[in-house]
């Protein structure tokens, strides 16, 4: 696959990638958010290129969880978040009063640390979403449920106990039944918060391969306290610092050769 | 960004200070031995003092021990810590320094053993003054090349990336002068070529000096610099580092 182009913004940021808007499927602007008077991201600019994995990386509370929250508007509900700045999905700002949020939580997908499969089977777990859309025949719902599990790599461990219920299924398969069910109703971009942080090792690696499957047609965005993860995974990697985007480039730059000392601290373990 | 050379020890693992620690300690005293070894090499010659020769000769074994333990130091520290950054640069010039050093060990055990067979032939010494100046000059490459990689001192690296030039071309006209004496003499042959695989021997030990001046510039700013013409480094270094 050829590398998205490049290009850098002015030289005062030249820490920081650029994509141009064509090849980007998320472009975030001047993006600030608080909790009451608490600031969490502070005019954060930047693009998240197409059907690649971006990883966001930071010491905890940097704002790296908020971020992706705000991508599929989780903190609409929470009165006490003041936000700035706009984020564009496709050239369309989410934030928009005609946009639908249940609308754009179907095209973008979000996957949280802890699996948490509904109380149901595991077939109606993936049906869960599709039923919610309606208007499509049995038929063609357990097509797409089967095509979401096989993406999801998990059809061949399930395929013979669709009706038994989620819960039944190890952690690590939990966490791709989660994964499958997001898939199902067809998403442009997919979330990940620590997706493998409560998974063994085994199970972590299954799911690292399949982001790397799904970005062949997914934009992936992977929030990690993981930095060998973020490494392993992601095309590009963000670190976030108090609120800030500090440093922004190919992963292959950022975990050899850094251009901040802020960045090569954080990464290579040092004291700030 | 350039790294200074507390950096390795800044972890908030201790542990890993001391680890990484220890492998530039080790890379340095085998770095001491090394210069120790082509010193007594040369010194054989030009003393004609064979037994220092076969001692050259014997102590390589200490220099190839010394590369194989930093060698499993570096495999520990890749496999346990996962490094990134200047650290992961600086296990990976250690590595390559570490052999670098043990090629310029082989050398100078191959200049001892030349040294003993002429010291046992008693055949003159076409070539001595040659071998002096060249050895000075390669001997002090390496010790800067050392002390560039302990300072993480780029402009004294870069230097050796120029000096290695001259050490080309002065090996090249010991070269011209040594033929003339073999075409004038036959008998001669056989010495002046032992003289010439000592200079060949000398003139590598530079090369491997200049490769230990690109390490460190990799470790310090991250840039790969082999294969990299000398003229045009330097403008090189200040456009991706202004």
């Amino acid at each position: 696959m050829p590398l998205v182009k490049e290009q850098r913004s002015s030289p005062d940021s030249a820490a920081i990638i650029d994509f141009p808007p064509e090849a980007s499927s998320l472009a975030i602007r001047g993006l600030s958010l608080a909790y009451g008077d608490k600031s969490a991201l502070n005019n954060l600019t930047l693009r998240v290129p197409r059907h690649r994995v971006t990883a966001f990386i930071g010491p905890s509370g940097c704002g790296k969880s908020t971020l992706l929250r705000v991508l599929n508007r989780l903190h609409d509900l929470n009165d006490e978040v003041v936000r700035e700045g706009e984020v564009m999905l496709e050239g369309e700002d989410i934030h928009a009063p005609e946009v639908s949020v249940a609308e754009l939580r179907r095209r973008v997908g979000m996957v949280f640390q802890s699996p948490n499969p509904f109380p149901m089977s595991i077939h109606d777990n993936v049906a869960f979403g599709l039923r919610l859309q309606g208007g499509l025949s049995k038929r063609k719902r357990d097509d797409i449920i089967e095509w979401a599990l096989r993406s999801a790599a998990l059809w061949d461990e399930v395929k013979d106990r669709l009706r038994a219920s989620a819960w039944s299924l190890s952690g690590g398969q939990q966490q791709r039944l989660v994964i499958a069910r997001t898939l199902a109703v067809g998403p442009e971009v997919l979330l990940l918060d620590e997706p493998a942080s409560a998974l063994d090792p085994i199970s972590t690696l299954k799911i690292e391969e399949l982001i790397r499957n799904l970005k062949s047609h997914l934009t992936l965005v992977l929030v990690t306290h993981n930095m060998q993860q973020a490494a392993r995974v992601s095309d590009y990697t963000a670190f976030l610092q108090q609120g800030e985007l500090v440093e922004y480039a190919p992963t292959d730059t950022l975990f050899t050769n850094p251009r901040l000392a802020r960045t090569e601290n954080y990464i290579t373990g040092r004291m700030a | 960004m350039d790294i200074t050379s507390d950096i390795h020890s800044q972890h908030i693992s201790r542990q890993f200070n001391q680890e990484l620690d220890e492998l530039k300690t080790h890379l340095m005293a085998m770095g001491g031995l090394v210069e120790k070894q082509v010193q007594d090499a040369v010194g054989a010659l030009l003393d004609r003092d064979s037994e220092l020769g076969q001692r050259v000769v014997d102590n390589d074994r200490a220099v190839n021990d010394m590369q194989i333990k930093i060698d499993e130091e570096c495999t520990q520290v890749l496999a346990r810590r996962q490094p990134t950054a200047s650290d992961l640069r600086l296990v990976l010039a250690v590595i390559r320094a570490a052999s670098d050093l043990e090629r310029i060990g082989d050398e100078a055990s191959k200049i001892a053993r030349n040294a003993i067979d002429l010291i046992e032939s008693d055949s003159g010494n076409r070539g001595f003054v040659e071998v002096r100046m060249i050895s000075e000059h390669v001997r002090r490459m390496v010790r800067d090349a050392l002390t560039s990689f302990a300072r993480l001192d780029t402009e004294l690296a870069l230097k050796l990336v120029h000096e290695d030039d001259e050490v080309d071309n002065e090996y090249g006209s010991a070269m011209r002068s040594l033929m003339t004496f073999m075409m004038e003499d036959a008998r001669s042959i056989s010495p002046v070529l032992s003289v010439m695989w000592i200079l060949r021997a000398l003139e590598r030990i530079g090369d491997h000096a200049n490769n230990l001046a690109e390490y460190v510039v990799y470790l310090v700013k991250g840039l790969d610099i082999r294969h990299t013409d000398p003229e045009d480094l330097d403008k090189d270094m200040f456009e991706r580092n202004p």
